[in-house]
């Protein structure tokens, strides 16, 4: 299956890259927005979904400072699935 | 004695490590293919670009075949040294607690620091005394130390953090200014600022010999 890991910085750890895009936005007139964070996007397709976690614990985040999240399975599948 | 100094492909400071080693003892290159560390007394992970800094700096070299023979080395007490680059994989290969983030300033950061020697528990700071200051220069992106509070509280008590920036402002945002830290035992030391560029007056500074002779102070007591 074709499964997707969003990687991002743990909360409460300084993400500069997500102030810098928080205090851009509103030079180009996007105002009300807040709590930018920017984080990583891993997209692969596995045999045996049940492993994603410990991939993701030992290589793919570093769970010191990131949190990650699984989005596997029809409801995670975009229109780009189809791609090789 | 003998150092071992690593080349990762991306590895970028390696010559200068080996160079600097080669003041105190002899220099061996290890490769990181290599799955014996040739009777070293010492390993040296230098400065650079392990493997491209490609997912995180230091995740993947982490996962070397020399990697596997340093982590025995070091739980056995075996001396290993992480500069810049080899701080970044300590922390990934779990030899050393925290993790490094991008300068707050999101900049390459290139200066000459002034570093503080916090204590002289580690093996690599054992030939200086609590409160010299040593004139290294650091160049990163990725150097701001990080680590829980919990686990920073623990690492303070026992002394493990080894080194702190004194120049103001520190290059990177580190939490509690902190330039390097050692694990527990006191053998394995990673710090940000290259010692390794800082052996000769000429250049402005010898002050980064002083680590590299506290490990040959160590081992010759040991002898």
């Amino acid at each position: 299956m074709r499964a997707r890991v969003l990687i991002r910085p743990k909360a409460g750890i300084l993400d500069p890259q997500g102030q810098t895009v928080e205090r851009a936005l509103p030079a180009l007139g996007f105002t009300g927005v807040s709590r930018v964070h920017v984080g990583r996007l891993v997209e692969l397709d596995i045999e045996d979904p049940g492993r994603l976690p410990e991939m993701c614990e030992q290589l793919l985040s570093n769970p010191l400072i990131e949190d990650y999240e699984i989005v596997g399975g029809p409801e995670g599948a975009g229109p780009d699935d189809s791609r090789g | 004695m003998r150092f071992g100094v690593v080349t990762f492909p991306g590895s970028c400071d390696d010559a200068d490590a080996r160079a600097a080693c080669s003041l105190v003892g002899d220099a061996v290159a290890l490769w990181h293919g290599d799955r014996d560390l040739q009777g070293v007394d010492a390993v040296v992970i230098p400065g650079g670009f392990s493997y491209g800094d490609h997912l995180r700096v230091g995740a993947i070299a982490r996962f070397s075949p020399v990697m596997a023979e340093i982590e025995t080395f070091a739980h056995r007490g075996g001396p290993v040294l992480g500069i810049c680059n080899g701080f970044q994989v300590l922390c990934e290969a779990g030899l050393l607690p925290g993790a490094l983030l991008p300068n707050t300033s999101l900049r390459f950061a290139m200066r000459q620091t002034v570093i503080e020697v916090q204590n002289t528990l580690s093996h690599w700071t054992r030939a200086c005394a609590g409160g010299d200051l040593l004139s290294i220069p650091a160049k990163h992106t990725t150097g701001r130390y990080y680590a829980s509070q919990p686990v920073l509280d623990v690492m303070e008590e026992r002394g493990q953090v080894a080194l702190r920036y004194v120049s103001d402002p520190i290059p990177n945002g580190s939490l509690a200014g902190i330039a390097g830290v050692s694990n527990e035992a006191g053998n394995v030391l990673g710090l940000m600022p290259h010692p390794e560029h800082a052996v000769d007056a000429l250049t402005g500074s010898a002050d980064g010999l002083r680590l590299f002779e506290s490990v040959a102070h160590v081992l010759a007591a040991a002898a």
